[in-house]
């Protein structure tokens, strides 16, 4: 049994990426949409508290949102894979359910 | 002519995810009629606002990145980016689209209307102003 989350928020600006990840469970899965793709962002001040809390959860990233927004491929941390709206489809089927962390 | 007043646009919000990146574009656009003194201020998540290479084909919204090229020719010269809210973000200058405005005192040199200014700084020049709109 595994719960998709999603997140939609930046993280420097509210903190549903922090508890989302304080929340999930090994198997779990985070997708980053809208502007909580700015949770991948390498270096920056919550790129620490990402990283340490993916040990048995996967990162994703809806790539439409991460180009609308101009960030480049090297400036996202390497644990994050990007899909597009196909791929989100796949992990809502993938998990037992979706939770959003709005 | 009226007495000319210093405006200051704050932008505290990312592109997109919310509509107020793009409605403060369009005040500060409507606002440059008036022949005011206009700054814009860019810090917290408003600095992703200039971000390069914005491509929102796939989100199906407006891109307006380019929109804030045009601002020169509207007399809007001045584009505060604060250094800290960069870094805290994993970005830095260079990340950032080139904007540049013609200057009309120095024989239409292009000049960069960006300036990257210090969390201290941005203090300043937000105690420097008559009117402040925050977006």
């Amino acid at each position: 049994m595994s719960t998709l989350h999603t997140v939609n928020k930046s993280p420097f600006t509210n903190g549903s990426l922090l508890s989302c990840l304080k929340h999930c469970r090994p198997g779990d899965a985070i997708l980053l949409i809208e502007d909580g793709v700015y949770g991948a962002l390498k270096g920056s001040t919550v790129a620490d508290a990402v990283c340490e809390n993916l040990a048995d959860v996967r990162l994703f990233l809806l790539g439409g949102d991460v180009r609308a927004r101009g960030i480049e491929d090297e400036k996202i941390l390497s644990q994050a894979r990007t899909v597009e709206y196909d791929g989100y489809v796949d992990l809502v089927v993938e998990h037992d359910r979706t939770q959003s962390w709005l | 002519m009226s007495e000319v007043k210093k405006f200051l646009y704050v932008n505290r919000k990312a592109p997109y995810g919310t509509i107020y990146a793009l409605e403060s574009l369009e005040v500060v656009l409507i606002g440059a009629a008036f022949d005011q003194d206009v700054s814009l201020a860019f810090l917290d998540d408003g600095v992703f606002q200039l971000t390069r290479n914005q491509n929102t084909e796939t989100i199906g919204v407006k891109n307006f990145s380019p929109t804030f090229r045009a601002l020169g020719d509207y007399d809007v010269t001045k584009l505060y980016v604060e250094r800290e809210s960069l870094a805290e973000r994993g970005l830095s200058e260079s990340d950032l689209q080139e904007i540049t405005y013609e200057d009309e005192d120095d024989d239409w040199a292009e000049k960069p209307s960006i300036r990257i200014v210090s969390r201290a700084e941005m203090a300043d020049i937000m105690a420097d102003q008559d009117v402040v709109l925050s977006f």
